[in-house]
């Protein structure tokens, strides 16, 4: 049997995807002309699949960081921190992030897929109880199998669920550690942090955020949903990334937990894959300085997603549940999906295709995610453009269309 | 249906498991013991944990994932149910 046989269903899968005109998997843009606009197919292309929330990536500030990281201390720390030890910037940017949460102790990553990974496989121990949101983002499921815990999911966003899991537990040793993101990826809905830290606070256990795609783009300094339904106090450990809102890589866990350090020598994917290099760690300090001083990035990428959430939902898309930087629109199928990410990018706008397995309820959908950086023509241009192919792919009043969407009368209000 | 009273009798967990998968298998499939929960249902990966999560609630227990990774077919699904509503006892 061929190695690779395993995945033959995958093959057929990709084949017939790729059938539908191009390979979703594999979009190479020929130049990237700034953090909205690039290349492809031999013409510029608006970007509205980036998860480049706040604009950050062609910020001046933030390149002459970079570039100036770069030149004081080189293309790469060539190995981890605990064999090559810390830069003075990688100790500079966990006290800044600790700081922008109002933590005690931060630990910073390679990437925000590790520091997940990290965090949740090192704290949760052999008798441990790991109760992870039913649509929890791929690194967290992976943390999972890292882990020596039992995991358990809960329905997605249901606390009462959550309660009645860890009333089951109730007898078991070990301890209860709750896992759930701000903001969901694929549809862009929040989490109802204030019932879940309700739960968690009545049944004693330890509540991690992910807060991905929420940094900088949720909450009155940008803290996220934790800090917009007033529960920081009860979350035990924030993760988050660099590679969304601060336009780089890398992530983060921040806690306010006594010995926090100690997860330095206990936190493998920490502690064995090479540290941030400087010119990223560089640009991550100048757009965290940014965002921790300039709310309007944070209120004009609100803006410009709510009106479009509302514009596709008033033309009769089904869209995700509620207006955020992600603005999701459920097709009726997989073929028809393809089709209309297809014809998006033939008439210029790149989105994220998304099919089952990767989606909840096995959806197939359209996935937009919106930019502090877009200007409103640009908005107005993908939205005319993603109307028209709606429209012509008859897909806009839909059955999948989403009874929560706004009423007509408020849209464009 | 959640927590209701059911027997530990390996037979009443089948035919409630069989009955949770009424509505998300076509009709034409005939599900047994034997058949396999990946592969012979056309159910996607997440799919199959929304039915396992149907099956959590219809016997008010969970199933850790490490569990369910180890089971294959309904019937095996269905001694992991009997098991663990033993041990919550």
């Amino acid at each position: 049997m061929a190695l690779l046989s395993k995945f033959d269903d995958m093959r057929a899968a990709l084949q017939a995807l790729a059938a539908g005109g191009r390979n979703p998997f594999d979009v190479r843009f020929e130049k990237i002309l700034s953090a909205t606009e690039a290349v492809l197919e031999g013409r510029s292309c608006l970007l509205f699949g980036t998860n480049n929330y706040l604009g950050l990536t062609f910020d001046e500030t933030c390149i002459s960081a970079s570039v100036s990281a770069l030149r004081a201390a080189g293309t790469g720390t060539t190995g981890s921190r605990i064999a090559n030890g810390t830069y003075g910037d990688h100790a500079l940017l966990e006290q800044r992030i600790a700081e922008f949460y109002g933590k005690r102790a931060a630990m910073i990553f390679t990437t925000g897929y590790q520091a997940n990974l990290g965090l949740i496989s090192t704290v949760a121990g052999r008798d441990d109880h790991l109760l992870i949101d039913a649509d929890s983002h791929a690194s967290i499921y992976d943390a999972c199998k890292l882990s020596a815990a039992e995991v358990i999911r809960f329905r997605h966003n249901d606390a009462e669920d959550l309660a009645r899991r860890l009333g089951r537990l109730k007898n078991s040793a070990g301890n209860c550690i709750i896992v759930t993101e701000g903001i969901f990826s694929m549809l862009g809905d929040s989490a109802k942090l204030r019932e879940i830290a309700s739960v968690k606070r009545e049944m004693g256990a330890t509540l991690i955020v992910d807060e991905a795609h929420s940094l900088g783009t949720r909450g009155k300094h940008g803290r996220g949903v934790c800090e917009e339904l007033g529960v920081e106090s009860d979350v035990d450990f924030v993760v988050g990334t660099f590679s969304k809102s601060l336009g780089a890589i890398g992530g983060f866990v921040v806690s306010d937990l006594p010995d926090f350090d100690l997860l330095r020598i206990a936190c493998r994917p920490y502690m064995f894959t090479a540290s941030l290099p400087p010119a990223v760690v560089g640009s991550v300090i100048a757009a965290l300085s940014r965002i921790s001083t300039d709310a309007s990035l944070g209120e004009r990428v609100r803006q410009s997603s709510g009106k479009l959430y509302r514009a596709l939902a008033h033309e009769g898309f089904a869209v995700g549940p509620e207006p955020n930087a992600i603005v999701a629109l459920k097709m009726p199928d997989r073929e028809a999906a393809v089709r209309f990410w297809n014809r998006l990018l033939d008439r210029g706008v790149y989105t994220n295709l998304a099919l089952p397995p990767a989606t909840p309820g096995s959806l197939s959908l359209i996935r937009c995610s919106i930019s502090a950086a877009h200007s409103d023509a640009q908005i107005e241009s993908a939205l005319s453009i993603m109307i028209a192919v709606g429209r012509e792919l008859g897909v806009l009043d839909s059955e999948l269309k989403n009874t929560s969407a706004p009423a007509p009368a408020r849209v464009r209000a | 249906m959640r927590g209701e009273q059911l027997t530990d009798h390996i037979d009443s967990i089948e035919t409630s498991v069989i009955e949770l998968l009424a509505h998300r298998v076509p009709a034409d499939i005939k599900v047994t013991a034997e058949t396999r929960i990946v592969g012979d249902l056309g159910l996607d990966s997440v799919a199959v944990l929304d039915f396992i999560q149907d099956v959590e609630d219809r016997f008010d227990l969970s199933i850790p994932l490490e569990r369910v990774a180890g089971v294959q077919t309904i019937g095996e699904l269905c001694v992991a149910v009997q098991t663990l509503k033993r041990d919550a006892r």
